[in-house]
């Protein structure tokens, strides 16, 4: 009886795995075909395995380049985000006052505001300065993701005892040296989290990269598949291929990092 | 370490200024800005109330405010349906069961830009060639309608979010106490009867959560809005993010995009103000 169910439910979740895999299967096989094929059968693998269509889109798409570039936007911005919100939540669990009261009230607030409800004043405040521009972006993404990121990290300072700090400041150590060589290392866990959920959450960002950069060459991988996609709206044979070469990385960072990027959004939504 | 330590300061300056230039001074602007005529150069006069008193009358701006709203209900309900299905299944005891969590989960890794972008080939060109086979006029002209596109829209984001929302009902699933089902299941009570009684009130927790981050994702929505159908045809399923962005971009009605990008602030703020209120008030009846 029980195993019965069992296996019900387990051809049933497997039937929905596939399900779930179709748009990625449609995507990958399409990708390999020509013009005509697709539009004679979009549901069969191809008739020939062609690389045609990747040749196309990896040099259109300018790929090396774009993916170094959201490699070098991501990893910049999370390195900095991780640094400054764990110094700042640091300052913030260890002198309980009302200005650090006031201080994580106001970190937390910031999460309430949308994107679109800034967004206007942003652009053109930084254009006047002359910010638009990669560096600006990164100081954009330490602005928009300290918050969730602070308030992350004072929940986990809140389990990491004072008398620690007390302990390491007697035998002579100062506020930086307590912090980078004590507290830190503790908080890694929740660097994980904070990390992996800046790191999707930057590496797919459309909307901000393609108001503060406007130089070729320094697209990101969201911005330049946009332009990519309007050029060849219909050359689906192109398109699909470019689809599949952005998809790639965040497969394989998928697959290497697997439990715990599942455990840092599981954590950072229900905490 | 004290509030009148330098060193407190130094270890908060880098977020405090990153967030007063990113966050704090342009909402302050923006809440100027939206009292004035303001061009993106020039502040203009101010016109008191004018900017906010015109989005009344603008049925650009209330259809798309409608639609976002059945938008977001519709996918509400369906994303917390079917995340909660899958979350059931993958906790039940199936070998497949890691496997079939990492597959689910997948697509919120990917950019809604590109997931946008995949299904819109789907609907256009397999969906065409699909119905062709088997002689379904249904499947023919999708994304052509406002229908075809809202229902594209919440079959994407279902498809999308469902993984996400499977996560976080895992997590409470995963932590329920298991002599409390097991007791339950000795005393006789069948599957059905444990979810009613003993699963649901314990994951409870978890669709307040669950609902709210559904309802705050599907109405802030724009990537996905933009690639899929770029609020076509003619504006019919253009979302509130995707209309302000329009007014201030396209129409360059700066001040008067910034009036509507409020409006769209408090929206979403009292989205999340009644969920910290619900939790709240969950937390002292326990």
């Amino acid at each position: 009886m029980r195993n019965r169910w069992n296996i019900k439910v387990e051809v049933l979740g497997v039937a929905l795995a596939i399900l779930w895999l179709l748009p990625f299967y449609l995507m990958f096989v399409n990708s390999f075909k020509s013009k005509k094929e697709i539009f004679l059968d979009t549901t069969s693998p191809p008739e020939a395995w062609s690389f045609d269509n990747y040749i196309v889109a990896f040099q259109e798409l300018d790929f090396l380049r774009t993916l170094f570039n959201s490699l070098l936007i991501t990893v910049v911005s999370v390195v900095l985000i991780v640094l400054f919100s764990a110094m700042a939540a640091y300052a913030l669990s260890r002198a309980k006052s009302k200005i650090s009261t006031f201080l994580f009230f106001l970190f937390v607030s910031a999460m309430l505001i949308p994107f679109q409800s800034v967004m206007i004043p942003l652009v053109t405040v930084f254009g006047q300065f002359d910010m638009l521009n990669r560096g600006g972006l990164i100081f954009m993404y330490i602005g928009f993701g300290a918050s969730l990121s602070i308030f992350l990290y004072h929940g986990a300072l809140n389990n990491v005892p004072k008398s620690l700090d007390e302990a390491a400041k007697i035998d002579g150590a100062n506020r930086w040296q307590v912090f980078w060589h004590i507290i830190f290392p503790i908080l890694k866990p929740i660097t994980v989290t904070v990390a992996i959920l800046n790191i999707i959450w930057i590496w797919n960002d459309y909307l901000l990269p393609s108001l503060v950069i406007n130089t070729t060459g320094s697209e990101t991988i969201p911005l330049k598949m946009f332009f990519f996609f309007g050029e060849y709206t219909k050359q689906w044979h192109l398109a699909l291929a470019g689809l599949t070469l952005a998809i790639i990385p965040v497969i394989i960072f998928y697959f290497f990092a697997q439990r715990s990027i599942i455990k840092g959004v599981s954590d950072g939504a229900v905490k | 370490m004290r509030t009148r330590d330098l060193s407190y300061w130094l270890f908060l300056a880098p977020v405090l200024l990153a967030l007063a230039l990113v966050v704090v001074v342009p909402m302050l602007l923006g809440l100027f800005y939206s009292f004035t005529a303001w061009n993106g150069i020039q502040t203009g006069e101010f016109v008191g109330f004018q900017n906010y008193l015109n989005l009344f009358t603008d049925e650009r701006f209330l259809d798309s405010l409608w639609f976002t709203t059945k938008f977001s209900v519709v996918s509400v309900i369906l994303i917390n349906f079917i995340g909660l299905s899958l979350a059931l299944i993958v906790t039940s005891k199936i070998k497949t069961s890691s496997l079939l969590r990492t597959t689910f989960f997948m697509p919120n890794l990917i950019g809604g830009l590109i997931l946008g972008f995949i299904w819109q080939f789907i609907f256009l060109k397999v969906f065409a060639s699909v119905g062709e086979a088997v002689g379904m006029e249904s499947l023919q002209a999708w994304l052509s309608t406002t229908e075809t596109g809202f229902w594209g829209l919440v079959i994407l984001m279902s498809w999308q979010m469902a993984g996400y929302i499977m996560v976080i009902y895992i997590a409470y699933l995963e932590g329920l106490p298991k002599e409390l089902i097991e007791a339950a299941e000795i005393d006789g009570a069948s599957t059905v009867q444990r979810f009613r009684y003993i699963i649901f009130p314990l994951v409870a927790p978890a669709f307040t959560v669950s609902m709210f981050l559904t309802l705050s994702n599907t109405f802030k929505l724009y990537d996905q809005n933009l690639s899929l159908t770029a609020g076509g045809p003619y504006n019919s399923t253009e979302m509130v993010a995707m209309e302000i962005f329009k007014t201030a971009f396209v129409q360059n009605a700066f001040a008067y995009a910034q009036a509507k990008a409020i409006i769209f602030f408090l929206i979403v703020a009292i989205i999340a103000l009644v969920q910290v209120y619900i939790n709240k008030r969950r937390e002292v009846e326990m």
